[in-house]
């Protein structure tokens, strides 16, 4: 099924898959991914091809890399709340694709995960904020560093303006390239 | 004081839109409650046992006269003729309706106010001293760094969800009246070993179910680094306050669970990593905040004594509500919202009008808030002392009682918070009829009653030397009493004296208090100090020793 995505202020279709998604999901069965010799290009799931990049839960991750070869570059993690950026930071960094899980409305340790991705760890590619995901978020998660949202097919309409909630700030922001706020220049 | 830029004026104009937004929204069901209750909280608004209560957010409690007009205004328009001052320096509306409040908060915007991050889990107003800049033994005066840290906190991106609510306070005197030890995070102007003035930083005090005295997690952090110290231990406690149990969510509980050694490891550890980025403040940041709060155009006065030929009352009031400045000449004057009919720290539209004109006629135009639910005048000429107390006694503003027991702290309990178990202004209504005599009360000394009305201790009762929590038992309401609390620099909890007293008891268990408290003091010590020398058990004898003569 095709997702949509609002990355880098525009919508698009989703060129990426989760491991567990979908019928795919039996080709890359525990039993292969954990043990068994790359099965990506075997079920026709080429990295780097549309419909062929996934995105696997971190630990997956780190149990499946030496055995599937996975090129950083073509795969994507999903990170929970609980993952200490500090400590795996220096292993996300050449990843293409970050997702950050937000599990509620309440829960913000992904918007720090977001920034030390990025300021601290240097990560330049796509970092996607997942799960509970709504217009109010957008502004702050853009600001932190996220470029890519994956909404409910309802929040689309009115979801770039929300990106512009604000037109002012008073902190730096990874949105502006950390420039300084205004009035510290 | 500090007055709006383009920037700040852009993001309240934005909010109030962004805020109309959401009501309408949640109004046509497109956000459940539940959504809208996380949007709503971080706007002040709380859904209460009557009526939404919204709280608007005063910045370390400094006003103008037309902030406050506005406010007479909106009670008036928009609720039922009055307001409700806080102990963190914020005001309540008690009776506004929901479709409202975006334009309340549109009234709010064009005076420069807000009321962004009053409530939920962010970084809520910053408060301070109300007696800051004008009280003489200041080392420097807190309101340009409060300023500083309210840009800061405002909409920061990395800290709008955090495990919980989170309160600074920032003092710049030796005598703490912003109650910073019990504040998540207290900032205190230091000097360091050099002379220099920078920050001795406190953290991980709270009151609620838990209450902690806070500890210091750095004896001195140079100035330019406060923002980035301050980002420091929001991003540990963003990380790795807890988020399971919202009880045991505070930093409080982070600090006592890592010691505090390992917190400052981590903090010190994250800010190592931060302190060069553009957090670290330049010069002619600081001097341009603190050009907002220049001393104003004060007369070259001498002192002079306005109590010589005035009448008893007015010279009672002067020497109770009113504090030492330090420009010869002037006086910092309470004004007391405590007066013994009337639930403490209400004030109705036309006291604040009122108050609005005072300030313009006797004080620069500026009014403070007082974390004890008050208000300051803070530059008032001496000689103007008289006639200024002449035009608040007449509208029931010269209660002169400040600092004395019948100054309360006091939640609005039952009868209009939902979270409360038993009433509080009837309480100290009972009180106040008790204790009227004002030589009695004077004879007392500094006395701090506070009260609240359930475990969340908004009245600050745990730090009250004499502290009073309401509790339900069995459905009725019961009153749990606590001594030798202190909320200043020397902070401390107070002990529980024995099991809770009905509510007809209140009174007479503070007046036996105070009879042991007269008996056993030594000249000059005041009621929390005797406590903290003798210990509770002759109090705790004389409550129970025998039931209270009808």
């Amino acid at each position: 099924m095709l997702r949509r995505l609002l990355l880098d202020r525009a919508i698009v279709v989703d060129e990426w898959r989760y491991l567990e998604e979908g019928a795919d999901a039996a080709a890359l069965g525990d039993a292969a991914a954990l043990g068994g010799p790359p099965a990506l290009e075997d079920a026709g799931l080429a990295p780097g091809t549309a419909g062929g990049r996934w995105i696997l839960p971190y630990e997956r991750w780190l149990a499946a890399r030496a055995a599937w070869r996975l090129p950083p570059r073509a795969t994507g993690v999903l990170l929970e709340p609980t993952h200490a950026i500090e400590r795996i930071g220096p292993a996300l960094a050449n990843f293409s694709l970050i997702a950050v899980r937000f599990p509620s409305p309440s829960d913000g340790r992904g918007y720090t995960q977001g920034r030390l991705l990025r300021e601290r760890w240097g990560f330049t590619g796509e970092l996607r904020a997942v799960d509970y995901v709504r217009h109010d978020q957008l502004f702050f998660l853009a600001r932190c560093g996220f470029n890519a949202f994956e909404l409910p097919e309802h929040e689309f309409p009115g979801a770039l303006a929300a990106l512009g909630t604000f037109t002012a700030e008073y902190q730096a922001s990874n949105d502006a390239g950390l420039a300084m706020p205004l009035r510290h220049r | 004081m500090y007055r709006y830029d383009s920037i700040d004026k852009t993001l309240v104009d934005e909010r109030v839109a962004q805020f109309r937004d959401q009501t309408q929204r949640f109004l046509t069901g497109q956000l459940s409650e539940e959504e809208f209750r996380h949007l709503r909280l971080r706007n002040g608004l709380y859904i209460q046992r009557h009526a939404p209560m919204l709280r608007v957010a005063i910045p370390y409690g400094l006003l103008s006269s037309g902030q406050l007009r506005m406010l007479g205004g909106i009670a008036r328009r928009y609720d039922r003729g009055y307001g409700h001052l806080t102990t963190r320096q914020n005001i309540q509306f008690n009776w506004p309706k929901l479709e409202d409040v975006p334009d309340i908060l549109a009234d709010l915007a064009t005076v420069e106010m807000h009321a962004i991050q009053t409530s939920g889990n962010c970084i809520r107003n910053t408060t301070s001293d109300h007696l800051a800049g004008v009280t003489p033994e200041e080392l420097e005066d807190p309101r340009p760094w409060c300023e500083i840290i309210r840009q800061w906190s405002t909409f920061h991106p990395e800290f709008t969800y955090l495990p919980r609510k989170f309160k600074i306070a920032v003092t710049g005197a030796p005598q703490d009246r912003a109650a910073s030890m019990v504040h998540d995070v207290g900032v205190h102007i230091v000097r360091g070993a050099s002379g220099e003035l920078g920050f001795e930083i406190i953290a991980g005090g709270g009151l609620g179910r838990t209450p902690i005295i806070g500890q210091v997690v750095r004896e001195f952090l140079p100035r330019d680094h406060l923002l980035s110290y301050l980002e420091a231990i929001l991003r540990v406690y963003n990380l790795e306050g807890r988020r399971d149990n919202l009880t045991k969510a505070r930093i409080k509980i982070l600090v006592r669970s890592l010691g505090i050694e390992e917190f400052r490891r981590r903090v010190e550890a994250e800010w190592a990593q931060i302190k060069e980025s553009s957090l670290r403040l330049g010069e002619a940041e600081i001097a341009r905040v603190s050009g907002f709060f220049a001393p104003p155009a004060y007369r070259v006065l001498g002192d002079e004594d306005p109590e010589v030929g005035r009448e008893t009352a007015f010279r009672a009031w002067y020497r109770h509500n009113t504090h030492a400045h330090k420009i010869s000449g002037y006086r910092a004057v309470f004004v007391s919202l405590k007066k013994p009919d009337v639930a403490p720290g209400d004030v109705t539209d036309a006291q604040m009008e009122l108050i609005a004109d005072l300030a313009d006629r006797f004080a620069f135009g500026e009014i403070r808030v007082t974390h004890t639910q008050n208000f300051v005048f803070a530059d008032v000429e001496q000689a103007a002392c008289y006639e200024l107390w002449r035009a608040l006694a007449a509208a029931g503003l010269a209660t002169p009682n400040i600092g004395t027991l019948t100054d309360m702290i006091c939640c609005p309990g039952l009868d209009f918070c939902s979270l409360a178990n038993a009433g509080s202004i009837d309480v100290a209504k009972r009180i106040n009829e008790r204790f009227d005599d004002y030589d009695y009360l004077y004879d007392l000394g500094e006395l701090d009653v506070k009260m609240s009305g359930c475990m969340n201790a908004c009245g600050h009762h745990h730090v009250g030397h004499i502290g009073i929590l309401g509790v339900d038992k069995g459905g009725e309401e019961w009153y749990q009493i606590t001594i030798g609390g202190a909320a200043g620099k020397d902070a401390a909890l107070g002990s529980v004296i024995g099991p809770s007293v009905a509510k007809a008891e209140v009174a007479e268990t503070i007046a036996r208090l105070l009879a042991v408290y007269v008996e056993r003091r030594e000249p000059e010590e005041r009621f929390v100090d005797t406590v903290h020398r003798i210990g509770v058990k002759p109090f705790k004898e004389r409550v129970y020793a025998a039931p209270a003569a009808a």
